[in-house]
């Protein structure tokens, strides 16, 4: 099946900030809150992609991920750790015996800056390391200078090497530039094979914004219309604080409804939001605002 | 034709900005004979969350800022307060002041920032102390500011007492947030106007308008903010500042004594109380 990418919609951005000033306005009960943000948790992809990453780091990391703050009750683990192909290894064996799952970034992330068969064997190291996710780039280079169909290629190839492993797209939507460019990259991706589309690597500024994102739910939704296949969303970069991951899951309940509502469709790409996250549950079960201080920070 | 009025808004100051209280609230503030003079931002306990971010985050840059530099500052908020006289003796005078009290006022609060300006490269030699100990080691104690102070300020002397518990909390390199005089507070947002314009990094001074009883158990529990102080005598709140402050061993200052024209209020000992003393064994003969 292949995108026609002549006839999208055309998305004005006054009225997509219109909307979305819509969801941020919302009000949520006390309740509702604790159980959003405790959903929130459920779905983050907690992220290191540094080039100072350490197999420490990262073993510090996935005990964060499984104990994200014992003295509280009831939290959820994140839904998985996501780090370089080198460290899925080491990530995989901290991971044992939980449900965690590892996300690996693949294809010369962040820039995809490299030939199919690097991309590819970066792929499959990655795999071959027990990675249960693959986070690819897309060649936003071939996108912006109009070569679709190597884009579409590229997806499909990578998708091709990673089987029943799921496959989430990073479109890098910072590189963009248009929210239209967003829709038509959304598309491509979608048809290409990916099981997730994902907004940035968090290396670009603006990394996951609300249109930008809001734009991709709504090519999920019309894709899902079509063809009855449920595409994941990943919004990345930049969430940092529960009040913006509230609204989020705010305009996705409200865009997609409740059966994206779980981490089965649904990631934060993120490293500090799960702190912020139990910042809020602490406050609200002891009334006393908290300091970062006392939460571990992996 | 006449002029219409002119009124100014009053609104918070909350790192370096200006901002209205996000609850959109506010209260009226009368005089003497019952006529409003200002409406005033009612603060929620949301403004008083952000300015500690705020706060938190101005605070490592303005303590590593040089003691000379700091004094600077604080000589500037002086010499800024100066040139504005005349408005903070109306404002005075509105909130209930005689005119010779309100002027005395003034002068009092810009002598007792210079004051504290000389103070800044000073302090830390005069509290820091070498120790002698038995062992091979060089021991050595100097003062460090706590980090994020908050402040609830005198209910009268709406200028003089705000700049005694600011000054000398910030010239020791805290960042502090403020809740103002709640039936006195036009002096306190303009004091807000003059920070803003005297080389004051936003968030070092945070000021809010608003109601005591509603702010001060968030001000005492907040567990980013490592001092309290409060300057008053209800015995309830201080039970209650004590408690909270115990959950993150927060340094608490009572003020009990309201005249501000005593020695203490005017004395390196101010700068101490947000001050923790970190002593250092050093090995040596080896």
């Amino acid at each position: 099946m292949h995108p026609n990418l002549n006839n999208l919609p055309v998305y004005d951005t006054t009225g997509v900030n219109e909307r979305i000033a819509k969801f941020c306005s919302r009000s949520i009960k006390k309740s509702s809150k604790n159980e959003g943000l405790k959903l929130a948790i459920s779905m983050i992809d907690l992220t290191t992609l540094e080039g100072k990453d350490t197999k420490g780091k990262v073993q510090q990391l996935c005990y964060k991920a499984i104990h994200p703050h014992d003295s509280l009750k009831d939290i959820p683990t994140v839904a998985a750790i996501c780090v370089y192909p080198s460290y899925v290894g080491v990530a995989k064996k901290a991971l044992e015996g939980s449900k965690i799952n590892v996300a690996s970034v693949a294809t010369a992330f962040p820039s995809g800056q490299s030939n199919l068969e690097v991309k590819l064997y970066d792929t499959k190291f990655a795999l071959d390391q027990g990675a249960d996710e693959i986070d690819m780039v897309i060649s936003r280079g071939e996108f912006l200078a109009g070569n679709y169909n190597f884009v579409f290629d590229e997806i499909a190839t990578i998708k091709e090497a990673c089987g029943e492993t799921h496959l989430k797209v990073i479109l890098e939507t910072g590189e963009l530039d248009t929210l239209d460019n967003v829709r038509k990259a959304s598309e491509i991706a979608m048809y290409a094979g990916a099981d997730f589309i994902k907004t940035s690597t968090g290396k670009i500024q603006p990394a996951a914004t609300l249109p930008v994102t809001y734009v991709m739910l709504d090519a999920i939704k019309d894709y899902y219309l079509k063809t009855g296949k449920m595409i994941g969303m990943k919004p990345a970069g930049g969430i940092s604080t529960s009040k913006i991951a509230l609204q989020y899951l705010v305009m996705l309940n409200e865009v997609l409804g409740e059966k994206w509502m779980n981490n089965k469709y649904f990631r934060f790409g993120a490293s500090s939001l799960l702190n912020d996250i139990l910042m809020q549950l602490v406050k609200a079960e002891t009334g006393m605002y908290q300091s970062p201080y006392y939460f571990s920070k992996d | 034709m006449s002029r219409l009025d002119i009124n100014k808004t009053y609104k918070l100051y909350i790192g370096g900005k200006f901002p209205r209280t996000e609850s959109g609230r506010y209260y009226a503030v009368n005089n003497s004979k019952g006529n409003l003079i200002a409406n005033m931002c009612l603060a929620s306990r949301k403004d008083f969350r952000n300015a500690v971010v705020v706060a938190r985050k101005a605070q490592p840059a303005w303590a590593g800022m040089t003691a000379l530099n700091k004094g600077q500052v604080l000589y500037r908020i002086a010499e800024m307060l100066e040139g504005r006289k005349e408005q903070f003796i109306a404002e005075l005078i509105a909130q209930g002041s005689s005119t010779k009290a309100a002027q005395e006022e003034v002068n009092s609060s810009i002598d007792r920032l210079v004051y504290y300006a000389g103070w800044s490269d000073k302090y830390l030699q005069f509290f820091s102390t070498v120790n002698p100990v038995s062992s091979s080691h060089f021991n050595f104690s100097k003062l460090e500011p706590v980090g994020v102070v908050s402040i609830i300020a005198p209910e009268n002397n709406s200028l003089l007492g705000l700049v005694s518990m600011i000054a000398p909390a910030i010239v020791g390199g805290n960042t502090v947030i403020v809740l103002a005089s709640e039936s006195k507070p036009l002096t306190a947002i303009s004091l807000a106007e003059v920070l803003n314009s005297s080389d004051v990094p936003g968030g070092v001074v945070n000021i809010l308008t608003g109601n005591k009883d509603e702010l001060y158990s968030h001000m005492a529990s907040h567990m980013d903010v490592n001092s309290i102080i409060y300057f008053g005598n209800n015995a309830d709140y201080i039970k209650s500042i004590s408690e909270f402050a115990s959950n993150n061993i927060k340094r608490t200052v009572f003020y009990k004594n309201d005249d501000l024209s005593n020695d203490f209020y005017e004395s390196p000992y101010a700068i101490e109380k947000t001050q923790e003393l970190k002593t250092t064994w050093h090995p040596t003969d080896i």
